[in-house]
């Protein structure tokens, strides 16, 4: 359709900015790459915001329901055989435009937040090139119309984050941290081209309109049913395809046990853990399976969706334990992050599809709707506490609340919101999640329950420990409010918080693309339930935290060996390190590296040497005298004509 | 065709001009020698091209074309190797060719 015919230029701008300041990151100086990045990303900003309204509300509802837009941009972009081809191509859906309006709004605050917060960064403007590089890879990522451009973008966003996790590439820890994150989620995206490829291979086409469409899930549904399609341990090749895919996911989404890489890429400037490990790029791993949705939902009996739905219930209770305990508070923030997306994994996996059966889908959305804002913001007031304590631990803080009363302020709403107390964004779409769970199984609903407490209770650990607590002494150098570009984005992010969760979410966005009503029950003993649950959290945080008191020494102490384990993060970086050091660098590469350097580099040794032996041998034919050659040559010629003569 | 004259004896004598100037080049070391022997190898042969067109089949014509342009070949090869034999003779002060002999293992 012709009303979206300028939607290319979305992802165009930030590649533009970033080709631009990444060419002349020498010559241009501080404010300016900042200015030119961010007047970039304020034109995005306000295409999506075009293209969300023009999409929900003038053209998008054809009949009742949202139907997709495809803008073709090559068509047989990458041309396999007559009915595989890979386009290029945006495609425009409610969660795509969802997704557009996500990333550039928390781009666009970080962008802002980041003039104050990289001010005097000798990388200042090799950081605005990366941000540019990321805001383009992940606005790509989301608008892709097929599995391929997805697997590309997904790719690129990989390298960006890289990129900026390694942004001080002078800290041997961050360098360590960027390749450990690459490394993690290229072993998990391993898995996701393997399911790529088969997913192509049954369906015969990589585009997201013809996989969701009911003929291709039903033809699908009848091989299986038909035993026409191979079987791996009882499930059908396709549901495998699709796990796999799945575990791409959740090597981006930081889902247990690929989670490792997440707390280490705090290592990186505070702006890009807010926008990319926490809002943006770890989120990815929900909207593929939000994408393939039809597919996951449909496919022998929804497997895959369950799943996914017990690795998020796992995930928000593993990393929600961990967070409990965590000193760095970009570490608490980072485990927080791993347990909310584990959330929208799990109201994903517990959704059904249609009408309002799908309430765990639109809950998910909304849900990473939400939780963008106000990880965003808490991350970014974060950055704005290390900015002015030069710490990233809780023993170095506390009393701020007398410095830092806009800091304060935002952050109490944000640990609101993801606590999930009314009227706060993070409510409403905690509890579509927390209904939709109670629907479908009420053993993956409690999880979620003890999850809500404890993300109560330790977002309001971090809020007394930084900003009451104990009075500390800072000395001279007293800690100051932020600048005012850091501050904006913390209030424009705190007032989104609060009136992001009274957006009709599922008017907008569901399973089947159809609007359906959704709405608050304030007095059923659910609503009730979680908010009292949130309630204590928040009431056990404040008893133990709001004065210096001696408790949480004592329940440390109490709790002995679990609390121990938990401060270790139960040890998984060390199993990950006694198996790849140990088991597979000792037993399996070690072995290798020996053939290798001795069989392999042995035969081509011998080869090499052999010839030098017999060159030695005959290089005195090479006299350099001419009558020598052509008493060669004419020898050579008299014996060839009678050997002619003789044989003939 | 020549009254009296075989093609036997016609290639006789070139086989015999032929062969003094391979004994020419690998005997002599002087350059300006090794390339006079080299064309009488040349004009043995083109004698040989002539004498064969007229004697086997006197109604075509490539015969003698081909001497004609090995006589024109010729030309230019003098004329390239004397070049050569000058331009070392200015590097070398000789032109003897048991004098130069660096390229070799």
């Amino acid at each position: 359709m012709s009303e979206f015919s300028y939607i290319y230029l979305i992802p165009l701008i930030p590649l533009l900015t970033f080709l631009f300041l990444g060419f002349t990151a020498k010559k241009i100086k501080e404010p300016v790459s900042g200015y030119i990045g961010t007047a970039g990303l304020l034109a995005v900003f306000g295409l999506s915001l075009y293209t969300a309204y023009q999409y929900f509300f003038v053209s998008g509802l054809v009949n009742g329901k949202y139907e997709p837009v495809k803008i073709m941009i090559r068509e047989g972009w990458v041309h396999f055989t007559d009915k595989l081809a890979i386009d290029l191509g945006i495609l425009v859906d409610p969660i795509s435009v969802m997704m557009l309006v996500v990333v550039s709004t928390i781009s666009l605050m970080v962008h802002i937040y980041s003039l104050g917060y990289m001010h005097g960064d000798s990388g200042f403007s090799r950081f605005y090139a990366y941000l540019s590089l990321f805001t383009f890879s992940m606005l790509g990522l989301v608008m892709s119309s097929n599995l391929f451009m997805i697997y590309i973008f997904w790719e690129l966003v990989g390298v960006s984050s890289f990129l900026l996790i390694g942004f001080y590439f002078e800290k041997p820890s961050a360098v360590a941290a960027s390749k450990k994150a690459f490394i993690v989620t290229r072993f998990a995206d391993m898995f996701f081209l393997i399911g790529i490829l088969m997913v192509g291979y049954f369906a015969q086409s990589f585009d997201f309109e013809t996989l969701n469409s009911p003929a291709t899930y039903q033809t699908i549904q009848g091989w299986i049913a038909n035993h026409q399609i191979f079987s791996f341990m009882g499930l059908s090749i396709f549901t495998w395809a699709l796990i796999l895919i799945y575990i791409g996911g959740m090597g981006k989404s930081a889902m247990f046990p690929l989670h490792i890489w997440l707390p280490d890429a705090m290592e990186g400037p505070t702006p890009v853990s807010a926008l990319i490990h926490a809002a943006t790029m770890v989120v990815a791993g929900v909207f593929l399976v939000a994408r393939l949705y039809p597919l996951y939902y449909h496919i022998d009996g929804a497997f895959a969706l369950r799943v996914v739905a017990v690795v998020g219930a796992f995930s928000a209770l593993f990393a929600a334990i961990i967070a409990l305990t965590q000193e760095d508070i970009k570490r608490v923030l980072a485990f927080s992050t791993m347990s909310q997306i584990g959330y929208m994994m799990m109201a994903l996996g517990v959704s059904g599809f249609e009408g309002h059966e799908g309430l765990g889908y639109m809950a998910s959305m909304f849900h990473l709707f939400t939780h963008a804002m106000f990880k965003a913001l808490l991350f970014l007031t974060a950055g704005a506490i290390i900015h002015a304590v030069h710490s990233n631990f809780m023993k170095d803080m506390g009393g701020l609340n007398k410095y830092m009363p806009v800091s304060s302020i935002v952050f109490l709403i944000a640990a609101l919101a993801i606590s999930g107390i009314p009227p706060f964004a993070g409510f409403f779409s905690k509890d579509e999640i927390l209904a939709a769970a109670f629907e479908y199984n009420k053993f993956i609903w409690f999880i979620g329950f003890i999850v809500a407490g404890m993300t109560a209770f330790y977002m309001f650990r971090l809020y007394f420990r930084i900003f009451f607590n104990k009075q500390t002494d800072y000395g001279d150098h007293k800690p100051h409010e932020a600048p005012f570009t850091m501050a904006f984005a913390l209030v424009f992010l705190g007032l989104m918080t609060i009136v992001a969760g009274f957006i009709p979410f599922s008017e907008l966005v569901s399973a089947d693309r159809m609007p359906f009503h959704s709405h608050i029950h304030w007095g059923d003993p659910l609503v009730i339930a979680s908010v009292l649950m949130a309630a204590s959290g928040i009431g056990l945080a404040a008893f133990m935290y709001y004065k210096p008191t001696d408790y949480p020494d004592k329940v440390s102490a109490a709790m002995g060996k679990a609390y121990v384990w938990t401060k270790n993060k139960f040890y998984i970086d060390e199993l990950y390190l006694f198996i790849t050091h140990k088991i597979i660098f000792d037993h399996v590469s070690k072995p290798i590296a020996w053939f290798d350097r001795n069989v392999i580099d042995g035969f081509m040794n011998l080869l090499g040497v052999t010839t030098e032996k017999l060159a030695e041998r005959i290089k005195f034919l090479q006299t350099g005298r001419m009558q020598d050659y052509a008493m060669y040559f004419v020898s050579g010629v008299i014996a060839i004509v009678m050997l002619v003569i003789y044989f003939r | 065709m020549i009254e009296g004259v075989s093609l036997f004896e016609i290639m006789s004598l070139t086989t015999i001009l032929f062969f003094i100037g391979i004994y020419g080049f690998l005997t002599r070391t002087n350059l300006i020698a090794m390339l006079m022997s080299l064309e009488l190898m040349v004009n043995a042969e083109a004698i040989n091209f002539v004498a064969i067109n007229k004697y086997l089949s006197p109604h075509v014509l490539q015969g003698q074309v081909f001497s004609l342009f090995i006589i024109a070949l010729a030309a230019a090869e003098t004329a390239l190797a004397l070049a050569i034999i000058l331009h070392l003779y200015r590097l070398t002060e000789t032109i003897d060719v048991k004098e130069v002999e660096e390229l070799k293992y």
